[in-house]
């Protein structure tokens, strides 16, 4: 693997993260975060799609009119989108059922669309795809840690299994049921951000403006 | 500039791409379908099983459904007339108990009457006038358990459930919510099973024969009462009504009494 194809792959992971830096596709991971085995199909899921739709549509991007340019790149993500729901209710139904409009809304998720305009209509199949790839597992990295506190403190479990004994059932630990709400999900992705940046001040966005001096003089009523 | 940027071009691309994502989707679709039909199946055939207190996920196989299941036999009830649908009933309205779906056909015409304000405790808008209730009897005929369909608006959405009586259409067997879009950790907690363990050996009505069974807010320690969920009135309150509802003279109330009365 040549450090070009593999720089690819690692960059979105944490220095060009499309959730931490490019603030991409923060519904779905708020919504379906609430347990680590719903965010993990979630994970996989927006990752094919987004590999996928990455290399069809570097494929045909030499002959796609620029005039409907956008609308092709839907009919890709959307036909791919509809085929990894209908696997998941045929293989995994139980997780479909949870998962239930989310995957659909991968179509409208802006990482696919983001990746697909920006680097799959320049870049050759192979390469998206990678690309693709790279971005699917920043955006995991992501739901991966807020799967894991959400559940972990809101269920007192992981996976499904119970770590934390709760107290309705006779242990000691008594939920947060904040961690169930979506507005955790905020708390959370905001605490990565801050993290994230804290250690990689290159991501720290410039000031828009700067508060001026104060000139006029006190007394002048 | 190129021939793709031209109207024909453009058109021929777009007609293409078309062609090709509908056969893709569609093949996908018919492909998949008996898996998602059978998964579809087995999931409710589980809900009903886990109502009648004969499934819990974390104990029993997955391959147990299909034989625990074989015991059940769904039948088509006339809400209104209380009775079983004969067999010439049954196919002149074109439906078969295995696969009718009554949640499908509740917004059909023909299948259903509108509820008006004040009959309508439940807050079903419309109610199916044949509903499935699945039946277990033993060697010797008589009726072991009958699992009901329930539904009814909780706060945030209607919650769809499985009621399982005894023999006699009176004692509680078990209770369980398949479908329900309540408050995590608060409404949400009608899936617990602590809370589900309060159900088995209430019983529906009194002694003149009148809806009993009734979700109270702190106590419930009589034969008719069961403790409500602590912060979740209003989800308590919609569990209370659909009971009510589907207990009583517009649900299974006329089924039960001619089915315990023969």
């Amino acid at each position: 693997m040549s450090a070009d194809t593999k720089s690819i792959l690692i960059k979105p992971i944490f220095s060009n993260n499309p959730i931490g830096l490019q603030i991409l596709g923060v519904c779905s991971a708020l919504a379906v975060t609430t347990s680590l085995k719903v965010a993990l199909v979630m994970c996989v899921a927006l990752t094919v799609v987004t590999a996928f739709s990455n290399f069809f549509i570097s494929c045909v991007r030499n002959y796609m009119p620029n005039s409907i340019r956008i609308i092709v790149q839907m009919t890709i993500i959307a036909s791919l989108v509809i085929a990894v729901d209908l696997i998941l209710q045929a293989f995994a139904y139980a997780i479909s059922k949870q998962l239930s409009v989310f995957v659909g809304l991968i179509i409208t998720n802006c990482i696919v669309m983001g990746r697909a305009e920006a680097f799959a209509m320049k870049n050759p199949p192979v390469v998206s795809f990678l690309d693709g790839i790279g971005n699917g597992l920043g955006y995991s990295v992501v739901l991966i840690i807020v799967g894991t506190v959400r559940e972990l403190f809101g269920s007192g479990s992981l996976l499904g299994i119970q770590i934390l004994p709760l107290i309705s059932n006779g242990g000691w630990y008594q939920p947060n049921g904040l961690m169930l709400l979506a507005p955790s999900a905020f708390f959370i992705i905001g605490f990565l951000i801050w993290a994230l940046r804290s250690v990689r001040t290159e991501q720290v966005e410039k000031d828009e403006f700067r508060i001026a001096a104060h000139t006029v003089a006190e007394a002048s009523h | 500039m190129s021939s793709k940027d031209s109207v024909g071009g453009t058109l021929k691309v777009a007609l293409l791409l078309c062609v090709v994502c509908s056969i893709f989707i569609s093949s996908a679709a018919v492909i998949l379908r008996p898996l998602q039909e059978a998964n579809k199946l087995l999931d409710r055939n589980k809900n009903i099983l886990a109502a009648a207190g004969m499934y819990d996920p974390a104990v029993t196989p997955e391959e147990e459904v299909v034989e625990l299941f074989a015991q059940f036999t769904p039948r088509i009830v006339d809400l209104d007339a209380g009775e079983f649908l004969t067999e010439t009933k049954l196919s002149s309205l074109g439906i078969d108990p295995t696969t009718y779906d009554q949640r499908s056909v509740q917004t059909e015409p023909e299948f259903s009457d509108a509820l008006s304000g004040d009959e309508d405790i439940a807050g079903l808008k419309r109610r199916v006038r044949y509903a499935t209730v699945y039946i277990v009897r033993d060697d010797s005929d008589a009726i072991l358990d009958i699992v009901l369909p329930i539904s009814g608006y909780g706060l945030w959405g209607t919650m769809y459930g499985y009621l399982a009586l005894e023999g006699d259409g009176n004692t509680v067997k078990g209770i369980g919510y398949y479908d329900q879009k309540e408050t995590p950790g608060l409404g949400g907690e009608v899936t617990n099973p602590r809370w589900k363990a309060l159900w088995p050996g209430k019983e529906v009505y009194d002694e003149s024969g009148d809806v009993a069974l009734s979700v109270v807010k702190g106590g419930g320690q009589g034969i008719h009462q069961v403790d409500g969920l602590s912060g979740a009135s209003l989800t308590s309150r919609g569990v209370d009504n659909m009971i009510e509802f589907w207990m009583g003279p517009m649900g299974f109330g006329p089924f039960l009494k001619n089915l315990t009365n023969n």
